[in-house]
């Protein structure tokens, strides 16, 4: 069998004296879209940040256990944190461009790392605004603010320009929570046609679109994964109690 | 009338009374500066030098010194004062070196610019052995614009949104690329406007530049930095205190007067033009 995309073992996670993720052990699976649910506060978005480091940025984080990435442990005293993160590229909630022009925004990660050439980047900026289906509508303005698009432009432009690093995960981090209902479609039906190249992990609030979109789904509750399996199987016969009652609208 | 209306007239009262007293001693303060001044204005007023001991002439020594003063302090404190912002921003843990820092900002920008200009002397000046000259003033200059340009740039960085650095590091940026590529650029507009505030203050200030780079009369402009210079300010106080005919020095300072605060007005009006520019981009 072909081993996962991304492993935890035990992985325990505190903010100060709170613990947030009480051992968490995980497999996510390559080029499929694993989605994770949960009511607020459950520890499922600090789950996320913990598979690209993100977390570091937040003073009195302690860590224990692994998260293997390819089966290379993240959490390594020596890991390369940058170098992990153009691997694992990410989405946020808000849709968050630089001020900067669209062409800008999409070329930031390959032109920090300044392996590419000028033709090499446009066409880099090119190809991941084609895949983010962004490219026909902003091709005649690669040069103005990207604050000029709409908000379901923006969150695709943070698509386009988190895979202008050839990363092989996308985190997406409720991605869709600020967007009306058609810029929602428009990316679910982007990540089904993503997943054929990267594996996507994507935190929701949203049950339906956890439905719609996932292979696989992972119910977390008060910092423990409480369920994981394939989501047709976690949607219709839970194994769990609380599975079930969140996913029923008991409570969330 | 109940008593609660009348509380209410008396109160706006007060703000427009308040209101007027500021607005008319700031009225009188400019039509008298220009009633004085205006009479010896004039384009050889601008651009000649000083003649007849001081009687007569212009003040383009003085002008042409104020502007080199102030382009070398703020090119000195400019650079300095942005490091000194990031390094309190981004790098700057709360531990007693910080704290430090933060305390001697603050009480440099409380400290009366008598003592900067003393403090110039013996530093500079004396110890430096720097004597009286364009770069020992604008020294002492560029530390008293450094402050004002920190706090600005402290501020301005501050108000970058974290979504930008988060977005940047994510992406695989090193903190320095963030700092250097994103937070720096964003915030650059109200650096600048800082800078500019910094220039106007810079530009008016006698007591530091008196025992440091200004002298009372010299018909050479400056041709290095270790040439004593005139200076606009210095150039008032002068006639105002020295010299034997007030008769004749007293139009001569109103019109230098006049300048200078036009010029000052002028560096505002370029930063208030920049901050409405920057309003009118920004969309986060």
């Amino acid at each position: 069998m072909v081993k996962a995309q991304i492993r935890t073992e035990d992985l325990k996670l505190w903010f100060g004296e709170n613990q947030v993720l009480k051992a968490v052990n995980i497999e996510i699976h390559r080029k499929l879209i694993t989605a994770m649910i949960g009511p607020s506060g459950c520890g499922k978005s600090t789950l996320l940040r913990c598979f690209n480091r993100m977390n570091d940025l937040i003073p009195e984080t302690r860590i224990k256990g692994k998260v293997m990435v390819d089966e290379e442990n993240i959490y390594h005293p020596k890991a390369n944190v940058t170098e992990i993160r153009t691997r694992v590229g990410m989405v946020f909630q808000k849709p968050n461009p630089f001020p900067k022009s669209i062409f800008k925004n999409v070329a930031y990660g390959v032109t920090i790392q300044g392996k590419l050439n000028k033709s090499e980047t446009q066409d880099r900026v090119e190809k991941s605004l084609r895949d983010a289906w962004l490219w026909d509508e902003v091709k005649d303005r690669l040069h103005e603010s990207a604050f000029s698009l709409s908000g379901g432009q923006q969150q695709r432009l943070c698509i386009a320009r988190a895979l202008a690093n050839n990363p092989e995960v996308l985190l997406l981090d409720e991605p869709t929570s600020a967007l009306d209902p058609q810029s929602t479609a428009r990316i679910e039906e982007l990540c089904l046609e993503l997943k054929s190249r990267v594996t996507i992990l994507i935190v929701t609030h949203n049950i339906a679109q956890a439905g719609r979109i996932s292979d696989y789904a992972a119910f977390m509750y008060l910092g423990e994964l409480v369920e994981f399996g394939e989501t047709s199987k976690v949607f219709t016969v839970p194994q769990d109690k609380r599975t079930e009652a969140y996913l029923t609208g008991v409570f969330g | 009338m109940s008593k609660r209306k009348l509380t209410n007239h008396l109160g706006i009262g007060i703000i427009i009374l308040t209101f007027l007293i500021t607005v008319v001693f700031l009225i009188v303060f400019i039509l008298r500066i220009f009633y004085k001044g205006y009479s010896v204005l004039s384009w050889e007023f601008l651009f000649s030098s000083p003649k007849e001991a001081m009687t007569a002439g212009g003040i383009y020594p003085a002008i042409v010194g104020t502007f080199w003063l102030t382009a070398l302090s703020i090119a000195l404190a400019l650079p300095m004062g942005i490091m000194t912002a990031i390094y309190l921003k981004c790098f700057g843990r709360p531990w007693w070196f910080v704290k430090t820092v933060r305390i001697a900002i603050n009480t440099l920008a409380g400290i009366p610019s008598i003592i900067y200009g003393l403090f110039g002397m013996a530093v500079f000046v004396n110890l430096l052995k720097l004597d009286v000259s364009l770069i020992s003033g604008a020294l002492t200059l560029a530390i008293l614009a450094l402050p004002v340009i920190i706090n600005a740039s402290e501020e301005a960085l501050r108000q970058v949104p974290n979504e930008f650095r988060e977005a940047s590091l994510a992406l695989g940026a090193t903190e320095r690329q963030t700092i250097l590529k994103v937070l720096v650029p964003t915030a650059l507009p109200n650096i600048l406007t800082g800078a500019i505030l910094a220039i106007g203050r810079v530009a008016g200030e006698t007591a530091p530049i008196m025992f440091t780079a200004a002298t009372f009369y010299t018909r050479i402009l400056p041709k290095s930095l270790s040439d004593e210079v005139m200076a606009l300010p210095y150039h008032i106080y002068a006639l105002m205190t020295e010299g034997t005919n007030s008769a004749k020095q007293v139009p001569i300072a109103y019109g230098s007067a006049l300048v200078l605060m036009i010029l000052a007005l002028a560096i505002s009006a370029i930063a208030i033009y920049i901050r409405f520019q920057i309003r009118k981009k920004r969309k986060w």
